[in-house]
């Protein structure tokens, strides 16, 4: 008899001894599962690895597939970057706040822009009122940018900004600033997030149809190549997938599925893999099951590795590694009993850490009431700071791996998540299957299944709807000034008059000719962007002959 | 003799041709529910706009598959007849949960307008209101050929219907609108979504929409051979009477960039002018409002039915299953007891 | 007569968070009511304009970017304008407690915060619809 058979004689022995202690015994609840509603067995042996090579389906940290870990050492040899998202208010309220979280040791910024700001409207117009400023800095033209990087030098920060729809804008802002600062656009880091297909899935942020918002983001990746060679071009965010209540897997599937259509239209636009492929970067979501979201991460790595190579025929090593930020769920931060949420974000921070991230946001326990405050911003840095030099995880890359379940999970997200690509190429890729509702339906169909099992009690929320205490209203939440939007307004009919029209219009002009042919949008977009074009105007001129995505029903 | 109209159905009535949008809604609202008032109002409303001849609008059904852009088609439509200076009524069927008897009704999130009309505020030309199949299994509310005719008489000149094509919902579609469009798309992958052979009969005109994906071609070729099969088998009867049988047009076109909406609206002209000169209009109308009567009057019968005599159709339905009976002769039982 | 309960349920302002307002559309389907969804960025205008072509009898508007103090209200002035201020209007999404006496004196009948189970808000609807 060999070892597995002696194992498997062994675990069928096990088995049976349990089943028929179970009458006595009996188990908390008829069935387990994960976060993601995936069954958890009883047991996790060696069995549940088999027919599995370990160089093949696990290997080395920093080797392909990539399963531990991008880089040999991790951790050992530098640290995640922490990376708290931040910005509301005026560029100057911002400013102030991004040296203070410098100041705690924050290595990177993160940029929040406000939703006029996201949607490419002046912060003057109509539906922008009531909305500037709130959920970010309002960024109307490259005088703001100015003040929100005034005393940074940008070739000294990483810095990150979730703009999608008009990140070509917010990125030319950004080199124009650099530009000021006598910094070469070479010498810049940072990412955009660049990621129109997962607005129209899952968040909302979008202005132009699909396929010229696709063209925006291949003239981004062949600009970055030439011009800013360290800038990723952009984060392709599972995140507000998992936000708007997807299981681990499509999370991880439909993210994949979104990076395959970027290869794609930039392949066909004429790029080679190998040339923007290394400056891809990713972004996910971190729940509270540990395992499986740990599991998710290292799956992601490995699919993406097989992709690139074997479907895209990289052979760039840059190209076949899945770099990733990771932020903390949102989505599962409770109104009620908020100090409890710094657990959670505990939790998930750990999945980031042992999944392997390259950068972390964590969330402050009070984001589901409203604009976190100071203090709990810091503790949000804290907590991942507490992870990174306190508990040991950082000490060793990819600790988890070799646990059976870890292991098993890893193939499972996997598993699951390859079928959902299989039927996302089927459908016609990405772009189709977005136009379809179909993604946006398996999604809504997984947040409405959790969110009845959350009120059956089937899934236990602490604080929520199990260990509830009555409670009287938070206080001393953060609230943004109403008056920021008079201010920028203001702001705005001044710069109006202080630039010079006829550069402006000029630079408008070459926005339009760009767009209307096949040229690359950047150049015209810094143009304008020096000229003080503002935001509203760049994007209107672009509005003008793209057009305007308008969502349909998919429920 | 016609019943008078109530002073509250006259009043409600005035309210409508007023322009007054929520009384409208209101009416239609009643109607779905089946509540007498509504009738009087709909009856004085269509007495007053016949009075000064306004009962002339030209009534467009939309169908086809899901997902097909029926809604994005009806939302360039609406345009396209506000630029002609029409009013525009539009009513957008979806079925209700066979479950819980509820629905989300999506349509209107593609045919909302932001931009505004003349007054500055919304376009006040344009009514859109939604409604739910109500248990008719995938045909549509009872309210749908009633409220295309409250639609009709408020004054706007063309009233498009758009109901999903499964089910029954196509033979109603025919019924109540003077022109059916059959939209069709470019399957994905190897199912071809051709229309269902059987309701190509209903279809004045076909829309191949999608048309900026590939095989639109192809899906154009097939309606049109399927049209030409079946006007070879009209041919002997068109011939007889002294003509020959027009093909439909086929169009194509891209719903979400406007191609082909042009072609599409001439298409619908050249059939609404036909109609009227032709004089079919009438007597396509008055054959849909007598299938109408007759299923009002069948679902009256059972309603009576079901009052006067409880339980005796499941009696004789046990006794033709038992082989003490024929179904012939259950009908006949049923009938007299309406009859009573 | 089969009277149905009539919603609308409208995303006011910027925020394409609609994960919300989309689960609540289901249950309320699911209890029976029909659901007009009007989707993401609806004006005030588009929105009363919609609740009064609809008819319906209820207003359910979630909003995530802090816009509610301005928007809740500039909807129920124009619901007051078009006479159907009869509409239940509830509220939904991340609107902080101390905003709610406002919004309330402004006629919105309830403001449901993070984590209310769908089934507190259809019972609220339930009770308190004005029947026609
Ligand atoms: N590529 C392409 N997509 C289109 C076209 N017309 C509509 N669509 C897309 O098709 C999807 C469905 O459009 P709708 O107009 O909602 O279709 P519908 O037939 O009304 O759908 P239901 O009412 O759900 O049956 C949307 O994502 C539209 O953007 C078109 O001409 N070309
Ligand atoms: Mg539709």
């Amino acid at each position: 008899m060999g070892d597995t058979d002696k194992l498997r004689a062994s675990v069928e022995a096990w088995r049976a001894g349990v089943d028929k202690s179970l009458a006595k015994h009996p188990e908390r609840k008829a069935s387990f599962e994960t976060g993601s509603d995936a069954p958890v067995e009883r047991l996790y042996t060696p069995l549940d690895l088999e027919g599995e090579g370990y160089a093949e389906a696990i290997g080395l940290p920093g080797e392909f597939p990539y399963t531990r870990g991008v880089q040999a050492t991790m951790y050992r040899g530098r640290l995640w970057t922490m990376r708290q998202y931040a910005g509301f208010g005026t560029a100057e309220e911002s400013n102030e706040r991004y040296k203070y979280l410098l100041a705690q040791g924050q290595t990177g910024l993160s940029i929040a822009f406000d939703l006029p700001t996201q949607i490419g409207y002046d912060s003057d117009h109509p539906l922008s009122a009531g909305e500037v400023g709130k959920v970010g800095v309002a960024v109307d033209s490259l005088v703001d940018m100015e003040v929100l990087f005034a005393g940074i030098p940008l070739d000294k920060v990483s810095t990150s900004m979730t703009i999608n729809a008009p990140a070509a804008v917010l990125l030319a802002m950004y080199v124009a600033v650099a530009e000021k600062q006598g910094v070469s656009p070479s010498a810049l880091e940072g990412t955009i997030q660049n990621d129109i297909l997962k607005e129209y899935i899952a968040r909302g942020t979008y202005i132009f149809p699909p396929a010229p918002s696709m063209r925006l983001i291949t003239d981004v990746f062949a600009y970055c190549a030439r011009s800013v060679p360290n800038w990723n071009t952009i984060s392709i965010s599972g995140y507000h997938i998992r936000e708007a209540g997807s299981t681990a897997s499509q999370e991880v599937a439909f993210t994949l599925a979104d990076g395959i259509a970027y290869v794609d239209a930039a392949v066909k636009a004429g790029l080679d893999v190998d040339d923007f492929a290394p400056r891809l970067s990713f972004f996910f979501n971190a729940h509270n099951d540990l395992f499986e979201e740990a599991a998710k991460f290292r799956a992601a790595r490995r699919m993406w590795a097989h992709i690139m190579r074997e479907r895209f025929g990289a052979v760039n090593p840059k190209s076949w590694m899945l770099r990733f930020h990771t932020q903390t769920a949102g989505s599962t931060l409770t109104a009620q009993q908020p100090d409890n949420n710094v657990v959670r974000v505990t939790l998930q921070a750990l999945a980031a850490a042992l999944g392997g991230t390259q950068s972390l946001h964590t969330n402050s326990r009070d984001e589901a009431l409203a604009l976190p405050t100071e203090a709990s911003v810091r503790i949000a840095l804290r907590t991942q700071q507490i992870i990174a030099y306190e508990s040991g995880v950082a000490e060793t890359p990819d600790p988890l791996a070799g646990s059976y379940y870890v292991e098993s999970l890893t193939d499972r997200v996997e598993k699951e998540a390859l079928a959902y690509l299989a039927r996302i190429d089927e459908l016609g890729g990405a772009v189709r299957a977005i136009e379809e509702g179909y993604v946006q339906r398996e999604i809504q169909d997984a947040a409405y299944a959790y969110q009845k099992k959350i009120e059956s009690g089937e899934r236990v929320v602490v604080g929520l709807n199990k260990f509830q205490v009555p409670e009287g209203r938070p206080t001393g939440l953060l609230k943004v000034d109403p008056s920021v939007g008079e201010r920028q307004a203001a702001a705005l009919r001044a710069l109006r008059l202080r630039r010079d029209g006829a550069r402006v219009a000029a630079a408008l002009r070459g926005v339009d000719a760009a767009a209307r042919g096949d040229a690359n949008m950047m150049p015209p977009i810094l143009e304008a962007v020096r000229a003080y074009a503002t935001l509203g105007e760049i994007c209107d001129a672009m509005r003008a002959v793209f057009g305007e995505y308008r969502p349909g029903s998919t429920f | 003799m016609p019943a008078k109209a109530l002073p509250s159905a006259l009043e409600a009535a005035a309210s409508i041709l007023r322009g007054d949008e929520r009384a409208l809604a209101r009416l239609i609202t009643g109607l779905e529910d089946g509540d007498p008032a509504a009738a009087g109002t709909l009856r004085a409303l269509r007495g007053g706009s016949a009075a000064v001849g306004q009962l002339t609008a030209q009534v467009v059904g939309v169908t086809g598959p899901p997902g097909s852009g029926k809604s994005t088609l009806v939302d360039k439509l609406i345009s396209a007849y506000r630029a002609k200076g029409l009013r525009v009524g539009v009513l957008a069927v979806d079925p209700s949960s066979p479950f819980s008897g509820g629905a989300i009704l999506g349509d209107r999130i593609r045919m909302q307008r932001a931009e505004a009309g003349p007054g500055g505020g919304l376009d006040p030309g344009v009514f859109i209101r939604s409604l739910a199949s109500r248990g008719r299994l995938g045909g549509l509310s009872r309210a749908t050929a009633q409220s295309a005719r409250a639609l009709e008489a408020a004054g706007y000149g063309v009233v498009i219907v758009e109901t999903v094509g499964i089910g029954q919902s196509e033979i109603d579609i025919a019924r109540l609108a003077d022109t059916v469009v059959l939209v069709s798309m470019p399957g994905s992958g190897d199912d071809i979504q051709v229309i269902k052979a059987g309701v190509m009969e209903i279809g004045d005109v076909f829309v191949v929409n999608k048309a900026d994906r590939e095989g639109s071609d192809r899906v154009v070729r097939e309606i049109r051979a399927m049209l030409e099969t079946g006007a070879t088998l009209r041919q002997d009867l068109a011939l007889r009477q002294g003509g020959a049988a027009e093909l439909q047009p086929v169009l194509k076109t891209v719903a979400e960039t406007g191609e082909g909406l042009p072609e599409l609206v001439l298409a619908l002209d050249a059939r609404w002018a036909k109609l009227n000169a032709s004089g079919e209009l009438a007597s396509r109308r008055a054959r849909g409002a007598a299938a109408e009567a007759r299923s009002l009057l069948a679902e009256r019968a059972l309603a009576e039915l079901a009052l006067l005599e409880p339980g005796l159709e499941e009696g004789l339905a046990m006794e033709i299953v038992r082989g003490e009976r024929e179904v012939a002769e259950a009908a006949e039982i049923l009938f007299s007891a309406i009859r009573k | 007569m089969d009277r149905k309960i009539r919603v609308l349920v409208a995303k006011p302002g910027l925020d394409g968070h609609d994960r919300g307002a989309k689960v609540v559309a289901r249950a309320m389907r699911d209890a029976g009511m029909e659901v007009i969804y009007t989707g993401l960025r609806q004006t005030p205008e588009q929105i009363v304009q919609a609740a009064v072509q609809e008819d319906v009898d209820v207003l359910a508007m979630s909003i995530l970017s802090g816009a509610h103090n301005h928007l809740f209200p500039r909807v129920m002035e124009l619901l007051a304008d078009k006479g159907a201020s009869d509409v239940l209007v509830v509220g939904g999404g991340v609107i902080p407690e101390d905003d709610i006496p406002f919004l309330e004196s402004k006629g919105i009948a309830a403001v449901f915060g993070p984590g209310t189970p769908t089934s507190a808000t259809i019972e609220f609807i339930k009770a308190n619809v004005k029947r026609r």
